[in-house]
């Protein structure tokens, strides 16, 4: 175990310096933007001379590079700044969404990676079944659809056909976790509709793979079902992969999110990123991809932790 | 065997047909074989890779691989008929009554479960014993199988434990049901000498204890010398001939069996250094090297003349392949040199000239894998030509069609193709023909025959024989296989743990006093004689053999 320990610390470490590169990358992509900021968010009716106190109360007058060095002091001890254009703080304005942004994602995961782990084993099962092929067909179809195809779809049938749930996923902070749950319903179900396809895919795939290899036949010569051979036999030795694959579908779906939020009109911080942008609230922006950033390396992170813990050569060394 | 009377029949076998997908019809790879076996048996079956010996194994249990299929005849096990049984009937026989151990134990085992684990899945599955109950058992096999640590092997996992313990293992699970019959499919091929020996000790011990008929699957023949009552030969899915084990040893009826008892007959002169002073084509001197912080070579020395062959042997993880490594520069020393006709290289062969790096070739064991299966011959033989010889066009064309000759593979029909079109043996041709390309003098063959057939293998031989003599080349023969040093080899370095611990004329290393390692090595490979195996086991002790010897 302290061999994990150690790997997570580089791990982590090595994460923060992508953190810093990427920081890096964020300042000075959005310093690329066309056209002036103060001009920006002052509007088109601006005089020459706010535009031109805006410019230094920014502190848009100083070279680029010092202005990135402020910005990186400030967000290292938290502080990342003041939105531009409602003056509230940085890090509140993105709290709360990001908190509903996660609250989305982890009840889409919580429906999904299931499904799709258990989905992948029958088609593995019964590979180039009928079962197999429908199974294939339909995910592939959701996954081929865009998302907002999907929502629209689906508020169609579930919001105006037969109001079974309600067609925007506004929540707000007192509601009970039941009704939280019922008015998120369909955002979440878009979600589970966009990544399962991929995890399932991979999971028939990962197995598949093995059952070329000499301890499947063996297990199949010992007499083991079907069934058994798959999740007892090949399932185990196919976790790298589909824990690899179900990591990068969580991140996708933190900062995939952005046109459901939109069709469902749901508090997430990807509604904020959009706005934010059209805006030029640079400061929004910037703290918006940093915490994008960071949930990837997390949950890569979290995926290369799992896929040792789930190797038996590296949990248990000679 | 006359006394064996036909209700003692376990298998029997008739007709049987086999056929196997590719290129999308099916193929008959086997053709009506023919098979009885009684209880208590031992058949060997026996022949050339391609033979059909695995397949026939199999639907022996009534299982045929994903791409094959049993086309006809018929496969009775105690009376009941494989062929038309039910897939989960059959499935019931499968770990209970019929058993099977796999070439490969260290693949064949699964990864993620203990091995105790793997061995009471079947006595669980069929509820023939207890959790705890079967763990007994299974430990009780362990200790029989002479296993170390016997009540507490089985709870690691298989990377845990060697290769030879393994295999002993996987005979130990083949038993957990205490089945009447065992197909072991070549279960020692892949082990060294040493670690064969016990092996084959443990299988025939508990074969006879529990007086279980086995199918034994090999292209040894003096390993199915030891282990089998009747010998049956195999040549391209179609039965040879059949016959009690000495008397097929003793007097083998047909021309593909007598050409097989032959294989080992190729012997060539053995050749001494050269008197006039002239110094070795390679001198390794005091060489230390290491992969990360394991030390894996100590203080190896030695030289390699021109003309000459120099067999390296050793069991796996002695250091052989590593040394080759060192010679040609992909793992500079820690410390030590390498010489060239006397003269120093750099350690690492990005710092050597082309000169240097044109005169060490290499051939490698995997033909299969050491051939880039996308480019044609004439571009694996002809970019070393171009490379180093700065040939073009039609010359380039017509040096291709001399190495093309050179090994003995007939330029107009193989010029345009592609790797995997070849047979085994000629693509280890083709190795040989890319390696002379760069016009070497000296050539590194890593186990070059041990993935071949014993009679493609002695063409590989001879031709290599022939090359030195043409060509004036020096070899460093890397193997494990003491019957290929007695054929080929000048002279002889036995490496162990990374040391050599004897080195000199192969008259003298095969002439006693030896090294007691090298006496271990020797005494360890299989001869033809049915009763070599009882013999040494009676001179050394049971216990005293393979990996626990004392050295």
């Amino acid at each position: 175990m302290g061999d994990v320990l150690k790997l997570v610390a580089k791990r982590l470490g090595l994460g923060l310096v992508t953190l810093l590169v990427v920081s890096i990358l964020i300042f000075f992509a959005v310093e690329l933007l066309p056209g002036d900021i103060a001009q920006a968010v002052l509007g088109q009716s601006a005089t020459e001379e706010t535009v031109q106190a805006m410019r230094e109360q920014l502190g848009l007058d100083r070279a680029a590079p010092i202005r990135y060095l402020d910005w990186l002091a400030g967000a290292v001890q938290g502080d990342f700044g003041v939105s531009l254009v409602s003056g509230e703080r940085v890090s509140e304005a993105i709290g709360g969404r990001f908190a509903n942004t996660l609250f989305l994602a982890a009840y889409a995961a919580v429906i999904a990676v299931p499904i799709a782990i258990i989905l992948g084993i029958a088609v593995a099962l019964f590979r180039n079944s009928i079962f197999d092929r429908v199974a294939n067909v339909l995910t592939l179809t959701s996954i081929s659809s865009p998302e907002f195809f999907l929502g629209y779809v689906l508020i169609l049938f579930f919001a105006v056909r037969s109001s079974m749930f309600p067609a925007i996923a506004s929540i707000s902070d007192g509601m009970s976790f039941g009704d939280l749950l019922y008015r998120s319903f369909l955002p979440a179900l878009t979600l589970v509709l966009v990544v399962v396809a991929h995890m399932m895919r991979m999971t028939r795939a990962a197995i598949i793979n093995l059952l070329a290899s000499p301890y499947i036949e063996m297990a199949r010569l010992k007499g083991a079902p079907p069934w058994k051979v798959i999740v007892h036999h090949a399932l185990p030795n196919a976790w790298a992969p589909i824990i690899n694959v179900v990591a990068l579908n969580l991140a996708y779906l933190i900062t995939g999110v952005v046109l459901v939020e939109v069709v469902f009109v749901y508090p997430g911080v990807g509604q904020l990123l959009v706005d934010a942008v059209s805006k030029r609230d640079f400061p929004i922006v910037q703290a918006c991809c940093l915490v994008f950033a960071a949930t990837f390396i997390l949950l890569n992170l979290a995926a290369d932790v799992g896929a040792i813990l789930t190797n038996p050569r590296l949990r248990h060394p000679k | 065997m006359g006394m064996l009377k036909d209700k003692d029949v376990l298998l029997k076998i008739r007709d049987l047909h086999i056929e196997g997908y590719s290129d999308e019809e099916w193929i008959e790879i086997v053709h009506g074989v023919d098979l009885t076996l009684h209880r208590g048996e031992v058949l060997g079956l026996i022949g050339e890779s391609g033979a059909g010996k695995s397949t026939i194994g199999l639907a022996a249990m009534g299982f045929a691989r994903d791409g094959c299929r049993i086309s006809g005849g018929s496969v009775e096990f105690d009376g009941m008929e494989l062929t038309t049984t039910p897939k989960s009937d059959l499935r019931a026989l499968r770990g209970s009554r019929i058993a099977y151990v796999a070439q490969s134990a260290a693949a064949s085992f699964n990864p993620a479960h203990k091995i105790i684990e793997q061995h009471i899945e079947a006595p669980l599955h069929y509820r023939i014993q207890k959790r705890v109950e079967a763990q007994e058992d299974a430990m009780a096999l362990y200790e029989r199988l002479r296993l170390p640590n016997p009540r507490e092997i089985g709870f690691r996992y298989p990377h845990q434990v060697s290769g030879g313990q393994l295999q002993r293992a996987m005979t130990a699970m083949a038993m957990a049901c205490r089945p009447d019959l065992i197909i072991f499919d070549e279960p020692t091929t892949a082990l060294d000498v040493t670690t064969q020996i016990e092996v084959l000790a443990a299988i025939r011990d508990i074969v006879d204890q529990f007086n279980t008929a086995a199918i034994y699957i090999t292209h040894d023949l003096a390993v199915v010398a030891q282990m089998a009552d009747t010998i049956k030969v195999l040549l391209k899915g179609n039965e040879v001939e059949e016959a009690p084990t000495e008397q097929m040893l003793e007097s083998p009826e047909d021309d593909y069996t007598k050409s097989l008892w032959a294989v080992r007959s190729f012997k060539r002169e053995q050749k001494s250094r050269p008197t006039d002073g002239s110094p070795p084509v390679v001198s390794v001197q005091d060489v230390d090297a290491a992969y990360g912080e394991t030390k894996v070579l100590e203080d190896v020395s030695f030289d390699i003349y021109p003309g000459m062959t120099v067999a390296v042997v050793g069991e796996s993880g002695s250091g052989k392949s590593t040394t080759a490594r060192c010679i040609t520069g992909l793992l500079p020393p820690l410390k030590g040199k390498i010489l060239f006709n006397g003269e120093e290289m750099p350690p690492r062969y990005q710092d050597r000239s082309w000169e240097q790096l044109r005169q060490v070739q290499m051939i490698y064991q995997m033909a299969d894998t050491a051939l880039n299966p996308k480019v044609r011959i004439s571009d694996i033989i002809g970019r070393p030509a171009e490379f180093y010889g700065g040939l073009k066009g039609t010359e380039l064309k017509s040096r291709v069609d001399e190495l093309l000759d050179l090994i003995e593979l007939d330029p107009k029909k193989f010029y345009n193709r592609y790797p995997p079109e070849l047979s085994g043996g000629q693509k280890q041709r083709i190795g040989i023909a890319r390696a002379l390309a760069a016009e070497p003098q000296f050539i590194i063959c890593d186990e070059v025959t041990s993935a071949l057939d014993q009679l493609v293998a002695e063409g590989i031989l001879r031709l290599l024989d022939k090359l030195q003599d043409e060509l004036n080349l020096a070899y460093m023969f890397i193997t494990h296989d003491l019957a290929t040093v007695r054929s080929i080899a000048d002279e002889v370095v036995v490496m162990q743990q990374g040391r050599v611990v004897e080195q000199g004329p192969k008259d003298a290393m095969f002439r006693p006093p030896h090294h007691p390692y090298t006496d271990l090595l020797l005494s360890s490979v299989p001869e033809m004689d049915p009763n070599w195996l009882t013999t040494l086991l009676e001179e050394r002790g049971v216990d005293n053999i393979g990996e626990a010897a004392e050295v």
